[in-house]
């Protein structure tokens, strides 16, 4: 019966696409109107020729997780992760080598087109498959049940995979909204709201069917996450589109409070999406690979709270010296500062999980990678407070500075914690004894490691130049330098720059290789993940 | 009165102490009398259930359930 509503449905979605393919009154819009069409196509097929079908017999799948879904989330992860890094690195040398914006590919593959390819393909592709994977991980295992929902957790995976390549393509064809990290316009927008409805439904169904009476602090972080987005990702994208056959919308929010919304928005995707749902992923796979309970879970609770109680109020830093107003600003530079202390206590929660056993920083470089991702994490949740105070800003604001704290948090922090949890994932996803090399392990971790240092340390070199001479004054009172001088003088920087994405890249592609090795030549792991289904 | 200066008054008195309230209740009940033998065994979660669900009520208990630091 279901079917028949499926088929209906899938119907009338490949007929409207095929509309919407006709009269589209842009290119980004026909390009998403014929994928829509081809996947609602594909799946109606694909469920017809399943419709009337004898099922095959689905029976104690409640004594067993859920773990398919998962690792279809690790392989995303890893993919996006290598696609989001490389086009990271060939925009990092179109600005040092401008010839790299090809003639031919004006208008579409130009850095302007590419940044947010390279910014959603690296957040929200490899970041969002890597927390929704490792949520529906650690919800399970902590929950002591199956995900919720059947299969509405690989709807979850697949629609988020369209909503994906919906934005990229969209950004490649030019549709943009141009809202820093919210480019999607409104029809991609509304997919992602269905999918991310669907995944806080999987996620707290789960949780409601818990065996373990307490909730887990990891997954209170995940929760806080996926809630805290569906509501950011709503007022900030309230828009009318202009036509339902095209891209442009037009925002509900008059001017200087659409600038404080949409940094609302872009600071807490920063607090909750890359802060929390990370942090969910610390309190779990540290723990596991450390083998031993977290430092303090007194700590944790205090730290969650302080961390949802304060990020929400940091946005306006993103707004020194605008039209906002000073009472604004200044409680966003007062709020980011105070949140220095709960992103602190978690750091050192994490941190001191590891007393005891120090030891294992030697012997095992997947600890290492946590490790190194909290020391990151520590370091640019120093760095954000202080960039954010208004003396500090008037310097850092809009220069490279900007650009290199959030690639120590963004490569250090979330992308050393999502390798460390992916060494975790596959070998217990794949029941194999181990990964298949920890020297290869080691290589990642340093040549990422090199690979931020260069990028953050020249980073702050060109950054801090570059302030200094847009505001160097002679002694009449004129600017000493154009804008195009500051240009040329970062040029050596620049360089620097690719070459650390470059390792940071080479890093990935090594991990790539070590987990499609591990899932091919690694043992298997014996006798106790046999699966032992209590008989009932 | 015009909504903008309400929702700001209101923001800054009631709403502040309420949310101040709450997080030091919060930091109250973390501590409070019995937390940490309780937290010792919330803490232990993840080291449960690694390989299958916990079985249905009435079911025995799985044979491993092993926990790390005591």
């Amino acid at each position: 019966m279901s079917n028949y509503i499926k088929l209906i449905a899938l119907g009338l979605i490949t007929l409207f696409a095929m509309i919407g393919a006709n009269y589209a009154r842009d290119l980004a819009y026909q390009v998403h109107a014929i994928i829509v069409m081809i996947v609602a196509g594909g799946l109606f097929l694909y469920t017809l020729r399943r419709t009337d079908e004898p099922k095959a017999a689905v029976a104690g799948l409640e004594n067993e997780y859920f773990d398919s879904v998962i690792r279809a989330g690790t392989i995303a992860t890893a993919f996006w992760g290598v696609v989001g890094f490389l086009a990271g690195t060939f925009i990092a040398f179109q600005l040092a080598f401008p010839a790299l914006n090809f003639e031919w590919a004006e208008g579409l593959a130009n850095f302007g087109r590419l940044r947010p390819l390279h910014t959603s393909a690296v957040i929200f592709a490899f970041g969002g498959n890597a927390l929704i994977a490792t949520s529906f991980y650690v919800v399970q295992r902590t929950s002591a049940a199956r995900l919720w929902g059947g299969n509405l957790a690989w709807f979850v995976f697949w629609g988020y995979q369209l909503f994906i390549v919906l934005a990229a393509t969209g950004y490649l064809f030019g549709s943009t909204q141009s809202k820093e990290y919210a480019e999607p316009e409104w029809h991609v927008d509304l997919w992602l709201t269905i999918v991310w409805v669907a995944y806080l439904a999987v996620f707290l169904g789960t949780i409601i069917k818990r065996k373990e009476p307490h909730i887990y602090v990891a997954n209170w972080f995940y929760l806080s996450f996926i809630v805290t987005v569906a509501m950011l990702h709503l007022i900030n994208n309230m828009t009318i589109p202009v036509s339902i056959w095209g891209s442009k919308s037009v925002i509900v929010w008059p001017g200087v409070q659409d600038a404080m919304i949409q940094w609302w928005y872009g600071h807490n995707a920063v607090g909750f999406f890359l802060t929390a749902g990370f942090l969910g992923m610390m309190y779990y796979f540290i723990p596991k690979q450390a083998e031993r309970p977290v430092f303090s879970y007194k700590l944790s609770i205090i730290h969650f709270w302080a961390l949802i109680f304060l990020y929400i109020w940091a946005g306006p830093h993103h707004l020194h010296y605008t039209a906002l107003p000073d009472w604004a600003s200044t409680l966003g530079m007062v709020m980011s500062v105070i949140l220095w202390m709960p992103s602190w206590g978690g750091m050192i929660n994490g941190l001191m999980t590891l007393s005891g056993a120090w030891d294992k920083l030697r012997t095992d470089p997947v600890i290492r990678m946590m490790v190194i991702s909290l020391g990151f994490y520590g370091m640019s949740t120093f760095e954000g407070p202080m960039m954010s105070i208004r003396a500090v800003n008037s310097l850092s604001h809009y220069t490279d500075w900007t650009i290199g704290h959030v690639h120590s948090g963004a490569l250090g922090w979330n992308g050393m914690i999502t390798f460390g949890a992916l060494y975790y994932l596959v070998p217990a996803l794949w029941k194999r004894e181990s990964l298949y090399s920890l020297r290869l392990v080691s290589w990642h971790f340093w040549l990422a490691t090199l690979g931020i240092i260069l990028y953050a340390a020249s980073m702050w070199v060109t950054g801090i130049m570059e302030g200094l001479m847009w505001r160097e004054v002679d002694a009449n009172g004129f600017l000493v330098n154009s804008f195009a001088d500051t240009v040329a003088a970062k040029f050596p920087m620049y360089v620097v720059r690719g070459l650390g994405g470059v390792m940071f890249l080479a890093g990935s592609i090594i991990m790539c290789y070590n987990l499609w090795m591990t899932v091919r030549k690694a043992p298997a792991k014996e006798a106790s993940l046999t699966v032992q289904v209590p008989a009932e | 009165m015009e909504l903008y200066t309400l929702l700001r008054q209101f923001a800054d008195s009631w709403m502040l102490l309420f949310l101040f309230t709450f997080f030091i209740g919060v930091v109250i009940w973390a501590f409070r009398p019995g937390s940490t033998k309780a937290y010792k065994d919330t803490a232990n979660i993840p080291f449960r259930h690694d390989d299958a669900p916990a079985p249905a009520a009435g079911a025995d208990t799985p044979a491993e359930t092993k926990e790390a630091r005591a």
